[in-house]
């Protein structure tokens, strides 16, 4: 399954936001590193990022150690999203998937890239301006760059979740999925959760002005993107599509539902939700050798979206939370 | 209140996050709509509504309400004084009234009851908020704090203020946490801050002075007029697209249009492909040059005036319109390695519908039909199409038409060529670009026909066979075009039929009453010889002249005239059929038509009644067993001769000439009733007579059913 989320955008200086002191309108100046006057590297870009949403009360995860296709499958996302608790959370999330692979020989498309994801529930009212205050902490100049919120609803149809929102542009460039959950795992969300999905290297490449991802500084002492991911790119890809065997796919896709199963019936919504997770990128992985047949492909979706119904209706139900 | 008639203006902006730009447009209507809706309720109504949309804000203006809405004064009328008493009293509960509180007229109560007025601001209190619950938005969400019930307010994006003022007054609304007031923002970026509106009078211009603007319809004229003058100044000209106006002029506050170049290294790829990836990808509008081709330049529509002049913002667009086309050359230089006829062997992997095979299926099918069609001289390139219409001194085109197989052969080499562009026609389903530009379908597989040396007739056939693909679109004129066309629908619509899964209702889900009118136009325009029935069932055939009646609705032709002439029952060519109608049509608007149509109807009335509905022999005077009297002698001799006149016109499919023989028999046919009197008591003469009726009827009926005709 593809998930429609790509993503990616830019900013700096952690400041307040209201409707009342609005966005950092004009300040490129604080964008740039200290150290030198240029671009912030792909580190430290995240570094400020992190520091943005963590002085407004995000608790700073790291990326959840399993493969995934997309931020959004975090549990801290789809689990925490549901039920009635406060949730402010941010983390990046490397996201996996394996038919976009192009062993590392296109400027644009990686078999695995980062998301910086946050998620804030009950979703604030100044969460638009918030988000600016970001971009702007990482670099963009909103005195001379166009950003636009342009409708884009947002449908998992394996997580049985959807939402409301927008792509956010910049110069017409997609940077970020701007998302009010309003259903997930099939249910109802009291209250709504804000999602916001940040194409790391996307936007990276927007503010150090690059046209290449491996040509990213990923910091400021002379390591490229492509040092640290290229030759990843072309052994992942060349093991997705030719070497992944099928046989022990098909085997694993098997037991992680049935492990999914065995801990629904055990009452643990926790690593049930895990094995989904596994289902979720094996089926991925199927789909990128080429053995899913177009009418298989249905019902693999159906089997993933169930384990994961399963697992957040377990999750409810484990805290005593009404559908 | 007071009595003073002093009109004051009521404004209203709704505002929120960014609304999506396809909703605008409804959502103003459905806002000027549903408020005056409200008022009314109250007695209100406004001498004129100006509704408003931009991203963030829906508004309104209601000019001239009064200060309060009148007292009403209502009468219900009760029993008579005279009523028995539980009359009375049964009245009485259902008012809640006392008998002296009742007033009495004429013998009759009543009961009055006084609603003072209300002071208008109460009125627009309720009303607001009624608005914004009832709010049909398409799609609607919930939000924030509130949203732990799903009973919260729903809007199409978090609600955040609400400007009600009625004159200077601000109305006091309360809505899922949101107060009204005064204040609204200015622009997200050039004026963040709060600014106070003072009343209806000084929205527009205020919220202008904060790089607002307001009025949907100044920015899309700005944003026309803009992006031609920077087209001109370019030396080029705008390729105008009003949707694309729209679009942008619902993603903007303070649009700015900005003009870019792009690599022409890529203008390699097919134009539309380049105006489809500007246009669905990136809104930009696409130019060209003196010579009317495709040029390396866009315009993109900024929402703010950027402090360097727009430099940045067009190189990013530029940069992100270069990635697009990267990707657009890629499927395009690898769909162009692949020869159509290995793509279509991909086509019986993809299911048409799970009843009907696969699209290759549906393909052999259409080709042999294509060539069908040609050989039969139905599509061909024998005479132009126009001079093939009925009326206009070809021969006996009923025998043409007959599909006497050996009788006519179309040139063998268009047949071929007719197969070969059906085989290929669907092929481009499975290349790149199609898969990412749907739209384009057609279009690639005659760039891709083109590109691989396929006869010019046989690309143009591939590129366009679906058209035509809605009213107005371009009808193929172009033999092979025709067939492949005429083949590919006729194949959907016999199919799904077949399968009994036709339209119903509302719902069509597989267009058939779309292609069933492009079958329609393809005939029509080309002057196509086609008897339908030799090829589709009945039904089908029925759900043509259902379809043919809506087209020619818009024509102006009379639906019951294609009645009168489908009627008939044998009457399959729609080239002859509308000739027919269209003669009809002048013939019944003449003062012989309406006579002779009162005539006729007289006629098959009295036959009606006497049960007589097989057409009579034809008879002549001289078997009369009496002498007939000077109008039926009359009436048999007008037949005798408009007879066969009508029928020879009717095989030279010369309908006027039809109609003028028929228009002899009006002035026998009234004179016949005048004088002659059909129920004579001598059986002979009153059977000789109907049977003189009977003919009158079959002469008519030689042209069309008169009795399908109203009036």
């Amino acid at each position: 399954m593809t998930w429609p989320r790509a993503v990616r955008p830019i900013a700096t200086q952690p400041r307040r936001h209201s409707l009342d002191s609005p966005p950092g309108f004009r300040h490129s100046a604080d964008v740039t590193d200290t150290s030198a006057n240029r671009p912030l590297s792909f580190q430290a870009m995240i570094l400020r990022l992190h520091q943005y949403w963590s002085e407004r009360g995000c608790v700073i995860l790291q990326p959840y150690d399993m493969e995934m296709g997309a931020g959004t499958f975090h549990p801290a996302t789809t689990l925490r999203a549901l039920g009635p608790d406060r949730w402010n959370a941010a983390f990046v999330q490397p996201c996996r998937r394996p038919t976009d692979g192009r062993y590392g020989e296109n400027p644009n498309r990686l078999q695995h890239y980062y998301q910086y994801q946050v998620i804030l529930k009950p979703s604030p009212p100044d969460l638009q301006e918030l988000y600016l205050g970001s971009l702007a902490a990482i670099g963009v100049d909103m005195g001379v760059h166009d950003i636009r919120f342009v409708e884009d609803d947002w449908e998992s149809p394996t997580l049985g979740a959807w939402g409301l929102g927008w792509e956010v542009w910049c110069d017409g460039m997609e940077v970020t999925q701007f998302t009010y959950f309003q259903q997930m795992g099939g249910f109802d969300m009291k209250p709504v959760a804000g999602e916001l999905t940040y194409g790391l290297e996307r936007l990276a490449m927007y503010i150090q002005d690059v046209d290449n991802v491996y040509d990213l500084r990923f910091n400021d002492a002379g390591v490229s993107y492509g040092d640290v991911f290229l030759e990843n790119e072309r052994q992942m890809s060349a093991w997705n599509f030719e070497v992944a065997d099928t046989g022990t796919l098909f085997d694993a896709f098997r037991k992680a539902a049935a492990e999914c199963e065995n801990s629904l019936a055990a009452g643990l919504p926790i690593p049930a939700y895990e094995q989904a997770i596994k289902a979720s990128h094996t089926f991925n992985l199927l789909q990128a050798r080429g053995v899913i047949s177009v009418a298989e492909r249905q019902a693999y979706i159906g089997r993933v979206r169930d384990l994961a119904k399963g697992a957040c209706g377990a999750w409810m139900e484990k805290n005593g939370w009404a559908a | 209140m007071g009595g003073v008639n002093h009109m004051t203006d009521f404004l209203l902006e709704l505002r929120s996050e960014e609304i999506p730009a396809r909703m605008q447009a409804k959502a103003r209507e459905d806002l000027a709509r549903l408020f005056a809706a409200e008022l009314a309720r109250a007695g209100l109504a406004a001498t004129e509504t100006v509704t408003y949309a931009t991203p963030r804000r829906l508004a309104l203006i209601a000019r001239g309400l009064p200060e309060a809405t009148a007292a009403v004064s209502e009468e219900i009328k009760g029993p008579r004084t005279s009523a028995p008493p539980q009359a009375l009293e049964g009245f009485l509960r259902k008012t809640g009234l006392a008998r002296e509180q009742l007033s009495e007229r004429d013998g009759v109560l009543y009961a009055v009851s006084e609603k003072p007025g209300r002071a208008t601001p109460d009125v627009l209190a309720e009303a607001v908020a009624a608005v914004i619950r009832a709010f049909p938005w398409p799609k609607s969400m919930r939000w924030g704090a509130e949203s732990r019930s799903t009973e919260s307010l729903r809007w199409v994006r978090p609600l955040h203020g609400i400007v009600a003022l009625f004159g200077e007054e601000v109305v006091p609304v309360s809505i899922a946490g949101v107060e009204s007031g005064a204040a609204t923002l200015g622009h997200r970026f050039h004026h963040p801050g709060a600014i106070t509106i003072g009343s209806a009078a000084d929205y527009v211009e205020k919220l202008r002075a904060c790089h607002v603007i307001v009025d949907q319809d100044e920015r899309a004229a700005l944003i026309r007029d803009r992006a031609a003058a920077l087209a001109a100044e370019a030396g080029l000209v705008l390729v105008e697209d009003e949707g694309l106006v729209a679009e942008n002029a619902g993603l903007t506050e303070w649009p700015v249009p900005l003009l870019g170049r792009f690599d022409p290294a890529f203008l390699d790829v097919p134009p539309e492909v380049i105006q489809l990836t500007a246009r669905v990808n990136q809104k930009y509008f696409v130019c060209r040059d003196a010579d009317g081709r495709l040029a390396d330049a866009f315009v993109c529509t900024a929402n703010i005036a950027a402090s360097d002049g727009g430099a940045r913002i067009v190189d990013g667009n530029r940069k992100v319109l270069a990635a697009r086309l990267s990707d657009a050359r890629f499927f395009y230089e690898t769909d162009l390695k692949v020869p159509l006829e290995q793509q279509a062997e991909k086509l019986g992997k993809i299911v048409f519908h799970e009843k009907l095979g696969t699209v290759a299926d549906k393909v052999g099918r259409v080709a042999k039909l294509a060539r069908w069609l040609v050989e039969e001289g139905i599509v061909g390139g024998s005479g132009d199409a126009a001079s093939r219409h009925p009326g206009e001194g070809r021969g006996p085109a009923t025998e043409r038409a007959q599909l006497d197989p050996g009788l006519r052969r179309g040139d063998a080499e268009l047949a071929e060529q007719a197969y070969r562009a059906a085989r290929l026609a669907k092929a481009d389903l499975v290349t790149g670009m199609v898969g990412e530009f749907p739209e384009l379908q057609g279009r690639m597989g005659g760039y891709y026909a083109a590109a691989q040396g396929e006869p010019a007739a046989v690309a143009e056939a591939v590129r366009d066979h679906y058209k035509p693909v809605g009213q107005g679109d371009d009808v193929p004129t172009a033999p092979v075009t025709v067939a492949v066309s005429l083949a590919d629908k006729l194949d959907s619509i016999t199919q799904f039929f077949g399968a009994d899964l036709r339209p119903s209702g509302s719902k069509d889900p597989f267009a058939l009453r779309r292609s069933a009118l492009g079958v329609i136009a393809l005939i029509i325009d080309n002057g196509l010889r086609f008897p339908l029935g030799h090829v589709v069932s009945r039904d089908v055939l029925d759900f043509f002249a259902d379809r043919l009646k809506v087209q020619q609705r818009e024509a102006g032709v009379r639906h019951d005239l294609i009645d009168a002439v489908f009627a008939l029952g044998s009457e399959d060519d729609l080239v002859r059929l509308l000739a027919r109608v269209r003669a009809l049509q002048s013939f019944v608007d003449t003062e012989d038509g309406a006579n002779l149509l009162a005539g006729y109807k007289r006629a098959a009335n009295i036959l009606k009644k006497e049960g007589i509905t097989d057409t009579a022999p034809a008879q002549r005077h001289e078997t009369l067993s009496y002498t007939p009297e000077k109008d039926e002698a009359a009436l048999i001799a007008a037949l005798d001769s408009a007879e066969p006149a009508a029928a020879d016109a009717v095989a030279r499919e010369d309908f006027e000439g039809a109609m003028a023989a028929l228009a002899t028999l009006r002035a026998p046919i009234d004179a016949f009733f005048d004088t002659v009197t059909v129920n004579d008591p001598d059986p002979a003469k009153r059977a000789a007579r109907l049977t003189l009726l009977a003919r009158v009827r079959a002469a008519v009926h030689e042209v069309a059913d008169f009795a399908k005709i109203e009036g």
